[in-house]
């Protein structure tokens, strides 16, 4: 035999090796499952979280769920729309107790399927009316504000926009960034149509065309941008904002930030929430967990780990300078209503803001 | 009319049921049954496509093809496909030829270097591309990333061919008075079609499949047309009839390929066995040594210099972030694990559908071949999706479990390997074969001993292919993953999510690292196989 016939030979008994060791070891990644059945059968409590929220955001408050209520957590983590879609799929096969979603939209979507759980009042009441669903199958966890960031040396703080028709001046053009691609900014302009009707979100979005804005990849460029002066304006949500301010000192941040008064889309506040599967096996303990998330401890840290408001009005962060959440002078919508971001995408592609 | 035709005489004497049965059926049915049962186990995504797609009635799926939005996304990934394949082509070819056949410096070096841009997933090239040239967003951004990121599935068949081809009919042409530039063009890239052609298959397919740079380019091509369909609306039906489309678009695109790619593919040029190896000879640039110098490093510049930079930079940018080590490892190991036995799978998979082809060809292996390709063009959401509503009630056992992931990745990677497999076992000859049987052994003896080893380097050339596909895959990966379980590529996901680029730099450092390894070994075993087969013979 040759010696490339022992070579190719050596490969393939090389690969066939390999393969069985790694099938071996393949036991090591499901052994958590393993210890999961074991639990059960020790009465135990186990909750499977499907996590749209990051688990960079959210990981450390789920290990202290774990820790302090004493469940088994296992969570899986995901965008929110495409695990909302891995649940549908699942539907009442699935193992999720608990849908943990970074915007109301994907639970909207699971309500709407019949896979949510009505909420006790007791649960619900903690969360603020607007930031929770109408029929008590989700509520909100913590909120995030749209504003707008400008440049202090260029704009004089009462002249910046605080209304739809004021960002569209003609003082602004080519002054303006946004994010196309973002989902907070196509959750303005999907607030912008509920509130003011097809035709007018239709025509502002010509306007505000028209006024040659500065589009970017993401919020976090936007505000590098206005910071260094290359824009006066941004549209962003206020955490990349405020845990800017947080990280480098107020006096190293030229970039200023401003919660839009008019009462109109632009200075829309959002949620994320939590719901309950209609098909868990351990509802108790699930509700008990949405009690954990929206109890101080939790609260408190969604203040001042992710700079976002809290629900609960006595929690006030520790790290960030937030103001009070029902002092936003947001506009008053329906957050359920947010869920026709189809129609929003299409009137974006219509007017030419898609890309 | 009939009795005027004359029919072939030996089929009437045939009883009825054997006259039915295909000739792979009839005359290894074995192997026919392992290559039916692969191409099912692929085409489940497709069946789920059905399902969905249809749930509403012949009606909603009538209305939601025959759109102009459909039309336009349709379109606007056609011409992606067809700018970004061309362009691979010749840059592929181009490529294959300096490093195999002229005498570009360093050619060696160059060859496992052209080789690389493999490593490098379409996000994270995209991402680097729009951060730094935001201008590019739209069709630029989309054509450039794609090409840069995908030349080697070209690069690496047609180095294979080009090693293999018999320089005799460029000799003939020279001896004809033919200058190196016209051999070039009448014979060597005759010669490289069918591997050029190959290659240009997997570049449409993926092209059609891929989300990550055209997201990111906001091009809105098919596969965003999908995933919008699941984020805006959280309706499965309008997706799932985009899937159907791009399927039927693959499989008409394959069919195509196989046109083009005629018979020559199968029979081939390419004279194998290992003694009758001969060094083709190498062509002297002379003046044009320079500008194919200047060329390549341009090309490495645009498609490794880039994306490495920018990682490099989010790599200083981080070094104050702490680095989990616990964490980096973990993900290193799990990418590795899933990868390599999604590569044995896929392989395994393969192994029927190419010996079927290329042994027993007939509409029956044409049809499991073509079959094999369809789960190439679907994104991984559409693929994971469909095994997330398959295995959750079909083997709810399995479900997040390894086994799902693994399976997953044959579906979207089999062509890879049915690709590699295939060219393989048409490289070792037939009379081996032949010799094995005459000499008592059994045909499946045969295969494993005969043929298995003498494919091996195709196999493993399929393998490594898969290997480092199937460590850059997100969407499927992060669908059907073990419940708290993670990839490189899923925490790179998962950390630039949150913009915490430094932290994010030491994985997609990893992930690229793991995957260059595989296409290193393939671009330098491509280019030095011949000079092997000397050596070893």
């Amino acid at each position: 035999m040759t010696r490339q016939a022992f070579r190719r030979l050596g490969a393939v008994a090389f690969a066939a090796a390999l393969f069985v060791v790694l099938v071996a070891c393949g036991t090591d990644v499901t052994g958590d499952t393993g210890e999961q059945a074991a639990e059960e059968g020790g009465g135990q409590s186990t909750l499977t979280i499907y996590s749209g929220r990051n688990e960079e955001l959210v990981g450390g408050i789920l290990e202290h769920l774990e820790d302090t209520t004493g469940y088994e957590i296992e969570v899986r983590y995901g965008d929110s729309a495409e695990l909302a879609a891995q649940l549908l799929e699942e539907g009442d096969r699935t193992d999720a107790d608990l849908f943990f979603s970074q915007n109301a939209g994907a639970l909207g979507a699971l309500r709407e399927a019949g896979m949510l759980r009505e909420l006790p009042e007791r649960t619900l009441e903690v969360a603020p009316e607007r930031f929770r669903a109408s029929d008590g199958t989700w509520v909100g966890t913590s909120a995030r504000a749209r504003v707008v960031v400008y440049d202090p040396d260029q704009v004089d703080v009462d002249d910046v926009p605080g209304s739809i028709d004021e960002l569209v001046d003609e003082t602004w053009e080519g002054e303006v960034g946004y994010a196309p691609s973002n989902a907070s900014w196509q959750s303005f302009v999907t607030a912008l149509r509920v509130l003011d009707g097809e035709q007018a979100a239709r025509d502002w979005l010509m306007d505000f065309r028209a006024n040659e804005p500065e589009a970017f990849e993401s919020n976090t460029p936007i505000l590098e941008a206005v910071d260094s002066g290359e824009i006066a304006l941004g549209l962003i949500n206020h955490y990349y904002h405020q845990a800017w301010v947080t990280e480098r000192g107020a006096g190293a941040v030229n970039a200023e930030r401003h919660h839009p008064d008019g009462g109109d889309a632009l200075g829309l506040v959002n949620v994320a929430g939590v719901g309950v599967l209609d098909t868990s096996e351990a509802p108790e303990a699930a509700v008990h967990a949405i009690d954990f998330l929206l109890s101080g401890t939790a609260q408190q840290y969604f203040a001042d780990e992710t700079a976002e408001y809290p629900m609960r009005q006595d929690v006030t962060s520790t790290r960030h300078e937030l103001g009070e959440l029902d002092e936003l002078p947001g506009p008053d919508i329906d957050l359920s209503r947010l869920s026709t971001l189809d129609d929003t995408l299409e009137l974006l592609r219509d007017v030419g803001l898609s890309s | 009319m009939i009795g005027t035709q004359a029919a072939p005489p030996p089929r009437p004497r045939r009883p009825l049921a054997r006259a039915l049965l295909p000739d792979a059926v009839r005359n290894a049915p074995l192997l026919a049954t392992a290559g039916l049962g692969v191409a099912v186990l692929v085409l489940i995504p497709l069946g789920y496509l059905v399902v969905r797609a249809f749930e509403r009635g012949t009606d909603t799926f009538a209305a939601h093809v025959f759109r102009e939005r459909t039309f336009d996304l349709l379109l606007r990934s056609l011409t992606l496909a067809a700018a970004v394949t061309l362009a691979c082509v010749v840059i592929g070819v181009l490529a294959a030829w300096l490093v195999v056949r002229s005498n570009l410096p360093f050619r060696g070096v160059f060859a496992v270097l052209f080789t690389l841009p493999l490593a490098i997933p379409s996000y994270v090239a995209g991402f680097t591309w729009i951060s730094a040239w935001p201008g590019l967003a739209g069709f630029p951004g989309a054509f450039l990333v794609l090409t840069l990121v995908s030349y080697p599935y070209v690069l690496l068949p047609v180095m294979a061919a080009l090693r293999s081809t018999d320089p005799a009919l460029e000799e003939v042409s020279r001896s004809l008075g033919h200058g190196p530039v016209r051999t070039f063009l009448l014979v060597t890239l005759r010669q490289a079609r069918p591997a050029a052609l190959a290659g240009a298959l997997l570049v449409a397919l993926y092209v059609l499949s891929d989300f990550g740079a055209v997201a990111l380019m906001r091009y809105e091509a098919f596969t965003v047309g999908i995933y919008t369909s699941y984020r805006a609306s959280f309706d499965r039906t309008p997706a799932a009839v985009l899937g159907c489309v791009l399927v039927l678009l693959a499989v008409i695109i394959t069919v195509a390929e196989r046109r083009a790619r005629g018979k020559a593919a199968l029979t081939g040029q390419a004279r194998v066995g290992a003694g009758a190896a001969r060094q083709p000879d190498i062509v002297p640039l002379r003046r044009a040594r320079p500008l194919a110098l200047l060329g390549s490093v341009g090309l490495l510049a645009v498609a490794l210099g880039v994306p490495l930079a920018s990682l490099g930079r989010w790599l200083v940018s981080g070094a104050s972030a702490q680095v989990d080590v616990g964490r980096l490892l973990s993900a290193t190991w799990t990418t590795v694990q899933v990868s390599a036995l999604g590569a044995a799978l896929t392989v395994l998979l393969a192994l029927p559908v190419g010996v079927l082809v290329t042994r027993y060809r007939g509409s029956f292996s044409r049809g499991i071949e073509l079959a094999s390709y369809a789960g190439h063009a679907l994104p991984g959401i559409t693929v994971g999706l469909a095994l997330v509503f398959l295995g959750v009630r079909v083997v709810p056992g399995l479900y997040q479990e390894l086994p799902m992931l693994v399976l997953a990745y044959a579906v979207l990677f089999l062509p890879l390997a049915v690709g590699a497999v295939r060219t393989g076992i048409a490289a070792s000859p037939v009379r081996l074969e032949e010799v094995s049987r005459s000499l008592g052994k059994g045909t499946t003896i045969t295969r494993l001993r005969v043929t298995l080893p003498l494919a091996a380097p195709g196999i493993a050339a399929g393998a490594a292919l898969v290997f480092l596909t199937a460590a850059k895959e997100l969407p499927a990966t992060l669908l059907l993953r073990p419940t708290g379980s993670s990839t490189l590529a899923t925490e790179l996901w998962t950390l630039t999510e949150v913009v915490a680029y430094g932290a994010a730099a030491p994985y997609g450092a990893m992930l690229i690292l793991i995957a260059a390894v595989p296409s290193v070994v393939l671009g330098h075993k491509l280019r030095s196989r011949g000079r092997d087969s000397e050596a070893g013979g």
